[in-house]
């Protein structure tokens, strides 16, 4: 009805300023070691399936030398004054600034998400982390008032792929600030922006050890998880993987925290500013290729405006651009990898044969490569299974409903508690909602908006602790 | 008969300053950017309105509308030129044959403040003179009042003096406070019969802004959902720059898409937009970034 | 004639009731020297379901209660407490505590009761916050209850053990499910009266008695249990509550501490251990 005929033409962002090696090793004890086995493994450009580099996959041997490192650093780094070590993440926050683009590029390269988000929301918001950390390091003992908060030791950590250099940032800049060496993981196909980060940190003079950085796939991991001199796990990931590694850490003296799955619900009253709302849906839902764990995958709409709410998404989806990542018109990047679009697609025919209404948006979508193009399943309900799990994806289960009581008990009726979103414009009623969702972070009259202040992270099983803001202190802290 | 404001759309700032933001970071490239440049100078409504304006002035930037840059090839024409009643006469001359309208204020521009019989007749002459469009002003007085109905009259009563001429109404956004009061003035003028919404007179600060322009794209979109009849958006003051027009364009083609992307259903009210619209497209055949003084000022 | 003296039924306390056990199967309690104390119920894995269920059901209302209203509802066990001190003195006696060790224990467990009672309506203020966020929202954290929290009380200072884990987690608007001490079962009991006759909602607090080798498992499976505090030094039960916590991500506590006195015992971090935190976003532009 309202079709957009003004075809932007390619508007590439540059390549020719990132660098970018063949090859990647460890980062152990302040060098980029080669992995003891030798063995390597591809990254590859999601948006053409073509090889960018090869990476070093370390073994449970590299393991043991990282925290091995970690360990030695720990002696210097913890005991050094917090004045000190904020000044180097001050000094990392400055480096990735500096070379904020480069960064952006290589994130949407081997991620596949648009550069206008690598660019205007991952890099800058890795870098503030930094920022916001660093300026804590001195600063402990307010945080904790009458308590002496204390470094917990080697500090495992292991990041997902959909926000690789942002993830890092919340992994890392809190357990520097608090004194903690790490050894940190990022997932295996997206390592690239964590290995421009270790030559970040390498420039910034942090002491050897400090921070070590190696890469492989789940087995890597499992050797960070099990090993006897890592005193603390950090983990963003599936809920499966979280539940398996609390359940590997059990009896040990490790910490542990959980960043996990989602099934957020996106609630549109009809006293909403609709059109504001139905641009947070697309938000919500579409934003990353919808590999969000906090994405508002479940939209409840009240059933008074369901219509006109229902016709404008579908009308606002026409005119998102699907394609080239680093094109800077693109809205919607390229799906992270074959594997997680054979996951996307799978759903999606469950949604089918659940007999879920499907639409998707008439876009053109490039020949090679992961693409999924933006979907919506209407005339779902509580019981189907894309209403119930987290499907990682662009793919939108829309529900609607009568009362405020139902919709807040079918919100709730969930296993995860990550994210919810609430639109309307009478501020009571937000509060009433935002009070009783449960969830660790409540979007209204907004959604997927994150902050290095701003504490985030899941109830249920969304994993627990909190990353960012002064709650992000606690989880990489012991008192006596 | 007035609309139902009970029941009108609602606008909440901060999402509509993402969206915004949304359609400011396309990036607007070759070929596309060409044909873009063009369209938006095709949708021009060239304008002077001052109290100083004289005939010679009102001759020379009629000629400007119809040779922006003789040395371009294949560059349209402005929409029209906006001039005062009392100018009206000149206009029509000197664009005659040209196809370039003649668009006239009124209605006791740009405050609005007379009596409705003053401004039926201020319509009556600047029709009478030839304007083929009338750019009148709503009461902000008596909108920001509670009149409505007021201001809704009066709209009706213009309307019917226009005649054949079209009738673009100004809301005069930057006296409206909030975006939900712009939706509520495009609601009026459009029920009223208005050809054309206005954001703006040029004379108050602030002009138009895309937030406005987005709240009353949205007004054009719901009543022709409703209705099946199109409204076109004039958005008037502070679009300088190629670069702004553009964004305005973007915004026009993913709201209300194709149908809207010419000069019948959209007009940039502005007058030194022309120029820097022609110095890109001279950058894009030369290659060299341009100077003023290569380009004529009316 | 000796006066034959009436003896103390000690049941469950579940839902506000005393009920026994589904199960209908007891324990005995015996003093040193081999005499009955009680019998007690032996609470079976169905009333630990059936108490889940009362306390999920007792929460959310309990949680929405003020916070003035939780802490003099706190402070009311306290005076319930302390007008049946002499009580709660000779039980501990009778378990084998020293009148002075009895006497202390009950006196510092009214006080703690007084303690939690104080912070309802301040924890709120300690943990949350306002984050700057450099966007137009206004943005905050507020901590809200974990939900339904199973806790495995002390086995010694079988009174001041119990309330000093429990009294955090309510006035937090957690519900709980509690497993008293095993081998010191009656002060649970007892203070399960008091509690019912203290404006205490039914369901808040769920006091079973029974054998931690029956029950702890149930305790840390139980897919609809948020939190599981165990106070204790078992290490082979501690492994085996984490593994199973992980069926649903469980939060778990561990209090290895063996002495409840200590002044230590009394910080608002307790109340934060059973606590989430919430962080609402909200644009700021008109």
């Amino acid at each position: 009805m309202f079709k957009a005929s003004w075809a932007y033409d390619e508007a590439p962002e540059s390549t020719n300023h990132i660098q970018l090696k063949k090859k990647y090793d460890l980062y152990i004890d302040g060098k980029f070691t080669k992995p003891v086995k030798g063995q390597y493994f591809d990254t590859i450009d999601p948006s053409t399936n073509e090889i960018i580099a090869s990476v070093a996959e370390a073994t449970s041997e590299d393991i043991d030398k990282a925290v091995e490192a970690a360990k030695k650093a720990f002696v210097g780094w913890s005991k050094l004054s917090g004045k000190e070590r904020g000044k180097y993440i001050f000094r990392i926050a400055r480096l990735i600034q500096e070379r904020a683009r480069e960064f952006a590029v290589i994130e949407s390269l081997d991620g596949g998400k648009p550069i206008r988000e690598s660019r205007d929301i991952d890099i800058p918001l890795a870098a503030n982390h930094f920022f916001y950390y660093a300026g804590w390091a001195d600063k402990l003992a307010y945080a904790f008032p009458n308590r002496s908060p204390k470094p917990i030791g080697v500090v495992g950590q292991i990041i997902p792929w959909n926000f690789p250099l942002l993830m890092a940032a919340w992994k890392l800049a809190p357990a520097l600030a608090t004194g903690n060496t790490i050894v940190l993981k990022p997932a295996e196909t997206t390592p690239l922006t964590a290995l421009k980060l270790a030559e970040i940190i390498h420039e910034s003079g942090l002491p050897k050890g400090v921070v070590n950085i190696v890469t492989g796939a789940g087995e890597t991991g499992a050797a960070i998880v099990n090993h006897p001199n890592v005193d603390k796990i950090a983990f963003t990931g599936s809920t499966n993987v979280g539940k398996y590694i609390q359940k590997a850490i059990a009896g040990t003296h490790k910490k542990l925290t959980l960043e996990l799955g989602g099934k957020g619900a996106n609630i549109i009253f009809e006293d909403a500013a609709i059109d504001q709302a139905v641009e947070g849906i697309i938000n919500a839902i579409f934003f990353n290729q919808g590999h969000v764990c906090c994405a508002g995958s479940r939209l409840f709409v009240q059933e008074s405006i369901a219509n006109l709410v229902i016709d404008k998404l579908k009308n606002r989806m026409e005119t998102l651009i699907v394609g080239n990542p680093l094109d800077k018109n693109t809205d919607i990047g390229a799906i992270n990898s074959k594997k997680q679009l054979q996951t996307i697609e799978n759903y999606i025919k469950i949604g089918l044969n659940e007999g879920g209404e499907i639409y998707q948006a008439d876009c053109k979508l490039p020949t090679k490569g992961n693409w999924c193009a933006p979907t919506l399943f209407l005339n779902v309900s509580q019981s189907h299974r894309i209403v119930q799990e987290e499907i990682f994806g662009p793919v939108l289960a829309i529900q609607t409903f009568r009362t405020i009581d139902e919709v807040i008990e079918k919100a709730n009726n969930t296993p995860y508690g990550l994210s919810a979103g609430v639109w309307t414009q009478n501020g009571a009623k937000i509060f009433h909602l935002t009070q009783k969702l449960k969830a660790g972070v409540v979007w209204a009259n907004t959604f997927n908006k994150f902050d290095a202040t701003s504490p985030f992270g899941g109830t249920k099983e969304s994993g627990f602790g909190r990353e960012g803001g002064l709650h992000g202190l606690k989880p990489y802290v012991k008192f006596d | 008969m007035i609309p139902n404001l009970d029941n009108l759309p609602v606008y909440d700032t901060a999402g509509v300053n993402e969206r915004i933001a949304r359609f400011c970071s396309r990036s607007i490239k070759s070929n596309s950017k060409l044909e873009g440049l063009k369209l938006a100078l095709s949708m021009v409504d060239l304008t002077t309105l001052e109290g100083k304006d004289t005939t010679g002035k009102v001759q020379q930037i009629c000629y400007k509308a119809m040779h922006p840059h003789d040395t371009l090839k294949n560059i349209p024409k402005v929409a029209a030129v906006c001039v005062y009643p009392a100018q009206v006469a000149i206009a029509i001359k000197a664009l005659k044959g040209s196809g370039i309208q003649v668009a006239s204020v009124a209605t006791a521009f740009p405050s609005g403040q007379s009596s409705l019989e003053v401004k039926l007749l201020d319509t009556k002459f600047a029709v009478d003179q030839g304007a083929n469009e009338i750019d009148m002003v709503i009461s902000r007085g008596q909108f920001l009042a509670g009149n409505y109905q007021y201001v809704f009259d009066e709209i009706v009563a213009v309307k019917k003096v226009c005649g054949q001429a079209h009738l673009k109404v100004i809301l005069e956004t930057g006296e409206l406070d909030t975006l939900d009061n712009v939706r509520k003035a495009s609601e009026l003028a459009i029920y009223a019969g208005a050809d054309f919404i206005k954001t703006s007179t040029g004379k108050i600060q602030p002009a138009a802004t895309m937030q406005v322009t987005y709240v009353m794209l949205d007004a054009i979109k719901d009543y022709y959902i409703k209705t099946g009849k199109m409204i076109g958006m004039k958005p008037a003051g502070g679009i300088s720059t190629s670069k702004i027009a553009l964004q305005y364009l973007v915004m026009l083609n993913e709201v209300l898409g194709e149908k809207w992307m010419n000069k019948n259903y959209f007009r940039f009210g502005a007058s030194s937009l022309v120029n820097d619209i022609l110095m890109q497209l001279v950058k894009a055949e030369t290659g060299n970034y341009q100077s003023g003084n290569y380009f004529s000022k009316d | 004639m000796s006066r034959l003296a009436i003896q103390k039924t000690y049941k469950l306390y579940i839902g506000g009731k005393f009920p026994r056990s589904e199960s209908g199967r007891f324990y005995a309690i015996n003093d040193s020297k081999g005499n009955l104390i009680a019998n007690m119920c032996l609470a079976s894995r169905k009333d630990f379901r059936n108490a889940v269920v009362i306390a999920r059901n007792a929460q959310s209302s309990w949680a929405n209660s003020s916070a003035l209203n939780k802490g003099q509802i706190l402070y009311r066990i306290a005076e319930m407490l302390e007008g049946r001190k002499e009580q709660f003195i000779a039980e501990l006696i009778a378990q084998g505590e020293t009148a002075e060790n009895a006497k202390t224990e009950v006196l510092l467990a009214i006080d703690r009761l007084v303690y939690f009672a104080g912070w309802s309506d301040k924890y709120q203020q300690f943990f949350s916050c306002i984050n700057p966020v450099s966007s137009a929202h206004f943005n905050f954290s507020v901590l809200e209850p974990v939900g339904v929290v199973a806790v495995i009380a002390p086995e010694k200072q079988s009174l001041l053990g119990l309330i000093s884990v429990i009294a955090p987690a309510i006035v937090g608007g957690n519900t709980v499910i509690v497993l008293a001490s095993e081998s010191k079962p009656l002060s649970a009991i007892s203070f399960a009266e008091v509690l019912n006759s203290s404006d205490v909602p039914g369901g808040v607090v769920n006091i079973l008695t029974g054998k931690k080798e029956e029950l702890v498992n149930q305790f840390a499976s139980h897919m609809d249990v948020n939190s599981i505090i165990y106070c204790g030094a078992d290490e082979p039960l501690m492994l085996s509550i984490s593994e199973l916590a992980s069926n649903n991500v469980k939060r778990t506590t561990f209090y290895k501490k063996n002495d409840w006195a200590s002044d230590s015992c009394e910080s608002p971090y307790f109340i934060e251990k059973t606590q989430e935190v919430k962080t609402t976003w909200h644009p700021t532009e008109i």
